[in-house]
């Protein structure tokens, strides 16, 4: 019995570890960028408590968070799963952008199908779209061995100029600028609908979704045969084939579901808040932030949510800094920061630095007592 | 005759152990002076320190009498000290002089001169009879030429004390005679040589003085003409050993694993294994001999389905199994002790628990539902631990964290408690100590004994011929021939394993 | 008349295509410095727009062109050592750094440019590199920089050391070569380039800077150096053809394909080559993995 609460205990111990390194790197952001405000003579506070507000102020502020949180878990599950399997899919950004596109395509040509058939349709499409843009990248790797970054670089701009294409041709409202809309059967429910409290902000059911794929990612990964796999295929694949694990399907089969995730994340933002493609002239940032939000969380979907919490409370406060004389680019840097410190892993390296060098101290001593 | 290297009152400790303890070693002037210890004992932390890749935390260097602080390579190259890694240190696109020359490139101006290069290797080349085309891309040549252009390197940076760390793993026995002959022109030319090795034959036939580590302490230096290799095993080993292994008589039963004119390429896409015909019966250990890189890997690849037959057949209890994926071969009845159980025995970053399933894992008793039952792995891991004698904390902690020998223990584990048919152990008791070879080998005899079949292949020659009940030799991705152990001697085997015949041996 | 005509067109063509390969050409002589020492440069872009708004801001400051060039140098550089600290002494994953720093890069200079010229958008107009003959002074410099990447890379003793380092980290540093200050080393140089590709776009091309002006150029540099193998000569050419791509497009009105399969053409070709469907382009064996001193 005091085995397992020693177990517990311990347990608790890493997972507290684990969190702390992020937190303090974000803190340490944090107070860089409240530098970067004071050195322009801005009130850092004032920043700081502004970002809350227009992010959390209210109901309909905290709604609209919600909104920009949704593909931001979804992206930066898709960064996380495929992690998992050793594959840095920069890609997402691509697998995005055909979720989106594909989702109009579905919820404009199969109009007059029942609701929530084509929603859920509608949805899949969109995933499937962005599963099947991943899994080019992943056949690559796993067949001809070219690298997921180089590809996943080159995909997101095919991807961009291919919405384009399309947004201007087969899915063009004639003139315009962007695509057609999606038919009401293929929108998501919102809040608005229901709840008084929610009446200005397009805060719809993706976050439900959005929570709910989270619980799958961690589930498939850390539960369940195909998970063990794609983690062993991860960290050694020699090792991984000796075992009998066919390295290249679960390669493929990791792109697929981070596909599948970056594509609904698409998907989702179609069909539930802009019902639309625009022409793009760069990339939307959902699947890039998906890689901020990923390292932060740690890569572990329970830390996406919460990290892309984060990055909504961030990006929706901006525009009332801006309100208050405080460019919102502070944001962007706040961000990049962030990255760096965590992709740095800079506390642990400090923390282990130290450690070894009292750990050396040690073992003289009590070789010296011998 | 004065001491060129005199290394003083050495120590150096890594987080958690001490790996050198005042060492103290003195290299003469025209000596080869073998460095004699198991797998970490600190024969290569000592030589590092000496070649400035580690500083001692204490202790004093002296170099031809004088005091020096060694504190990176190239002080230690300004010294004169060369050095022949184990594992080659060379650039593979470069050119041999490319290699050679790096970082002290002769150049006019600016610009290098490549010509001026070549010419200076040539030369080198020549003096110590090396007989290296500088022109040719390494990456084409064979290993004993590469290992020529290591010696090149120091010789072309003015060494006069070379270290040379386990040079012969690689060699076949020609190229260690050839060795053994440019070492001995190096020595007559003024040269001293330091010898890293573990192998008490080749400290016998090829040095004139040997210092013996064990645990980071130097236990004895000696001349090598005043010992035998039953000293040298004892004091290496800190007790006495018996270099040979207990075993009862084969009882011999019907084949288990045929292979009948199997070929495989390399991940060059060469012919490796040039046609093989083998049977390996239950109850006999059949051991493959052979320098290493002649089709040895490729050929327990093949069997295992880790790489593609181009032809033959292969089969398991009269079942076809060639070119099968590997788990259908694993469950058919097959373990496997991969040779580097870092690339491929284990999961590293898996806890011991999530590594003893490898290759089960799919199975329905590790499984609950859809999804993995830790519960039973853990148990199934706890059982391995105990029945095994594998020193760990719990079965929660990642397999990085235990040592060379627990590690194998593991595989060993897994791989014979899944009761196969056929066990293949490559390399089994590579950079374990003495305790846990005893160990490995004991377990492949009761293999043997329960009726199993046992391919067991090393590039340890008296391994092969300490266990195994007849004797494949490989050479050239072919069975030259297949003796009985009984009729085995060192002789025989060495003279095919160069590519001879069996009547050639005799 | 038909035939000058032809001539006229291919001539504007052609002048069109060194335009827009100056920048490029300089960016992915940069993306080869860091690359060949073994350190992914994803932050290529970033650093471009960095040296774009650096090369305005001195420029403005000072009035002269050269002190803008000046520091678009300095300011590429020191976002080189970010990237080369990053990776060497934090051995943080390359690819996440470079992210990181498009996106400090991206949102720094807006910021930096509301503070300055109090407006969102673009700067004023500032002194620049006027055209000699038919290209202003970047493009000359370009050529030049890619004979003088050629010659270090393949004929000295640096360039030498740089590539044993991206090979065979290890190998090198047996021989007593010091494997992260030639890291550092290229690193910078790669920022310094990419610095200069920014500042092609600011104050020669144009006498501003304006928001999004890099737009991805860092990423078609990236692509051209791997589609032109990783080899300076190799990475300029294929900057000259993705550059021939955009002046087809701006050049001829309609065309039997697609505009966006121009655009798109880079990136196709790229992947067509790192995936070995038109001749093989491999990097060096050691890119992108932090080198680890002292480990075996």
């Amino acid at each position: 019995m005091e085995s397992r609460i020693n177990e517990f205990r311990e347990g608790l111990l890493n997972t507290l570890k684990e969190i702390a390194y992020p937190l303090v790197a974000i803190l340490i952001s944090v107070i860089a960028g409240g530098i970067l405000v004071y050195s322009f003579g801005k009130d850092p506070v004032l920043a700081y408590t502004s970002m809350i507000k227009g992010s959390l102020g209210d109901w309909n502020k905290f709604g609209e968070t919600l909104v920009t949180v949704t593909p931001l878990i979804l992206t930066g599950l898709s960064i996380t799963f495929a992690f998992k399997c050793n594959l840095f899919n920069i890609g997402v950004e691509g697998q995005f952008i055909m979720g989106a596109i594909a989702a109009v395509w579905a919820g404009w040509a199969f109009a007059g199908l029942p609701a929530i058939l084509h929603l859920t349709l509608t949805l899949l499409v969109g995933a499937a779209a962005g599963g099947i843009w991943a899994s080019i990248i992943g056949w690559l790797q796993a067949k001809v061995g070219s690298h997921v970054v180089i590809n996943g670089i080159m995909m997101n701009y095919i991807a961009m100029y291919t919405s384009n294409f399309l947004v201007r041709t087969a899915l063009n409202v004639s003139g315009k600028a962007y695509s057609v809309e999606i038919a009401d059967t293929a929108k998501l429910w919102r809040f608005s609908q229901a709840f008084v409290q929610f009446k200005h902000s397009r805060l719809h059911t993706g976050i439900i979704i959005a929570l709910i794929v989270a619980l799958v990612a961690y589930y498939i990964l850390n539960k369940t045969v195909r998970g063990y796999e794609i983690r062993a295929v991860g960290f050694n694949p020699d090792a991984a084939e000796y075992g009998g694990i066919n390295v290249s399907k679960n390669i493929i089969l990791s792109m697929l579901v981070a596909g599948m995730f970056a594509g609904l994340a698409g998907a989702i933002m179609t069909t539930g808040v802009q019902y639309r493609v625009n022409t793009l002239f760069g990339f939307t940032g959902y699947g890039l932030d998906g890689i901020s939000v990923a390292l932060v969380g740690n890569i572990h979907p329970i830390g996406v949510i919460l990290s892309a919490f984060l990055f909504g409370v961030m990006q929706k406060g901006g525009p009332l800094m801006q309100i208050q004389g405080i460019p919102k680019e502070v944001v962007g840097i706040i961000q990049g920061i962030i990255i760096l410190f965590v992709a740095a892993n800079f506390v642990k390296v400090i923390m282990g630095n130290i450690k070894q060098r009292k750990e050396l101290k040690k073992t003289a001593l009590q070789e010296g007592v011998e | 005759m004065s001491a060129v290297i005199e290394m003083k009152g050495i120590s150096k400790s890594f987080p958690g152990i001490r790996a050198n303890d005042n060492i103290n070693l003195k290299i003469e002037q025209g000596e080869i002076h073998v460095l004699l210890g198991e797998n970490g004992a600190g024969k290569s932390t000592l030589m590092n320190i000496l070649y400035g890749l580690y500083q001692p935390d204490e202790g004093q260097i002296l170099i031809k009498g004088k005091p020096v602080k060694i504190v990176n390579p190239n002080v230690a190259i300004s010294h004169g000290i060369g050095m022949v890694h184990q594992h080659f240190m060379l650039i593979p696109p470069f050119t041999v002089t490319e290699n050679i020359i790096l970082g002290k490139e002769p150049h006019k101006g600016t610009t290098l001169d490549i010509q001026k290069a070549i010419s200076d290797v040539e030369e080198i080349s020549k003096k110590y009879e090396l007989r290296v085309d500088p022109r040719v891309i390494v990456r084409d040549i064979s290993v004993g030429m590469q290992q020529r252009v290591e010696i090149l390197k120091t010789l072309y940076r003015g060494a006069e004390i070379l270290i040379l760390d386990e040079p012969t793993a690689v060699l076949t026995p020609q190229e260690i005679d050839e060795l053994c002959i440019i070492m001995r022109s190096l020595v007559y030319q003024g040269k001293s040589i330091i010898l890293i090795t573990h192998k008490l034959k080749e400290v016998m036939s090829m040095s004139d003085k040997v210092t013996i580590i064990r645990r980071g302490k130097v236990i004895d230096t000696l001349n090598t003409k005043d010992t035998n290799i039953d000293e040298l095993a004892e004091k290496m080993v800190g007790r006495k050993v018996s270099l040979t292994v207990e075993k009862k008589e084969a009882k011999v039963l019907s084949p288990i694993l045929e292979i009948k004119g199997l070929k495989v390429l390399d991940n060059r896409k060469l012919e490796a294994v040039k046609g093989i015909d083998l049977q390996v019966h239950g109850g006999e250990i059949l051991g493959i001999a052979g320098v290493d890189g002649n089709g040895q890997s490729e050929l327990v690849q093949a069997i295992t389905g880790l790489s593609k037959a181009e032809a033959g057949e292969v089969f398991l209890n009269g079942k076809d199994i060639t070119n099968l994926p590997p788990r259908e071969i694993i469950a058919g009845g097959v373990g496997h002790i991969p040779e580097d159980r870092h690339k491929r025995g284990l999961v590293l970053a898996y806890t011991l628990a999530e590594n003893s399933i490898l290759g089960s894992h799919y199975l329905k008793k590790f499984r609950k539902g859809m999804g993995l039952s830790y519960q039973n792995i853990r148990e199934y891991c706890r059982k391995l631990i105990s029945e095994y004698d594998i020193r760990t904390p719990n079965e929660k902690v990642i397999a990085k964290s235990l040592s060379g020998g627990n590690q194998q223990k593991l595989i060993v584990a897994r791989e014979i408690d899944r009761d196969p048919s056929l066990c293949i152990a490559s390399q089994p008791t590579r950079g374990l100590d003495v305790g846990a070879i005893e160990f490995v080998h004991k377990k492949l005899i009761e293999l043997r004994d329960e009726g199993k079949a046992v391919l067991l292949v090393s590039l340890e020659l008296d391994e092969v011929m300490d266990l195994s009940d007849r004797i494949a030799v490989m050479y050239d991705g072919k069975i030259v021939g297949i003796l009985d152990a009984k009729d085995a001697t060192e002789k025989k085997l060495g003279i095919m394993m160069a590519g001879g015949s069996a009547q050639d041996a005799v | 008349m038909e035939g000058v005509g032809f001539l006229t067109i291919l001539g504007i063509i052609v002048t069109a295509s060194i335009r827009s390969a100056t920048p490029l050409i300089f960016a992915s002589l940069g993306g080869n410095f860091s690359e060949r020492s073994g350190v992914f440069n994803i932050g290529l872009d970033g650093i471009m727009t960095i040296g774009a708004f650096s090369a305005v801001f001195f420029s403005y400051k000072t009035g002269s062109p050269w002190a803008g060039l000046l520091g678009a140098i300095v300011m590429g550089g020191l976002f080189g050592l970010l990237l080369a600290f990053m990776s060497i002494y934090f051995k943080a994953n390359q690819v996440i750094v470079g992210t990181a720093i498009n996106i400090l890069a991206a949102s720094l200079t807006t910021f930096l440019l509301v503070e300055i010229w109090g407006r969102p958008g673009q700067t004023d107009n500032v002194e620049y590199f006027k055209a000699v003959g038919p290209f202003n002074l970047f493009t000359y410099l370009a050529f030049v920089m890619v004979i003088v990447s050629y010659y270090v890379m393949y004929k000295t003793p640096f360039g030498l050391r740089v590539r044993s380092v991206g090979e065979h980290p290890r190998a090198a540093d047996t021989l007593g070569i010091n494997v992260y200050a030639i890291q550092y080393i290229c690193v910078i140089i790669s920022g310094v380039l990419a610095g200069i590709g920014g500042a092609s776009l600011s104050i020669g091309s144009m006498s501003l800077f304006k928001e999004g002006m890099v737009a991805g150029k860092g990423f078609i540099a990236l692509a051209a150096l791997i589609f032109g193998k990783w080899h300076p000569i190799g990475a300029a050419l294929a900057c000259l053809f993705f550059g021939f791509a955009v002046a087809l497009e701006t050049v001829a009105t309609n065309l039997p394909v697609p505009r966006e399969l121009l655009y798109a053409l880079p990136y196709i070709m790229t992947m067509l080559a790192v995936s070995g469907f038109v001749g093989r382009s491999v990097g060096p064996a050691a890119g992108g993995i932090p080198y680890e001193k002292g480990e075996k």
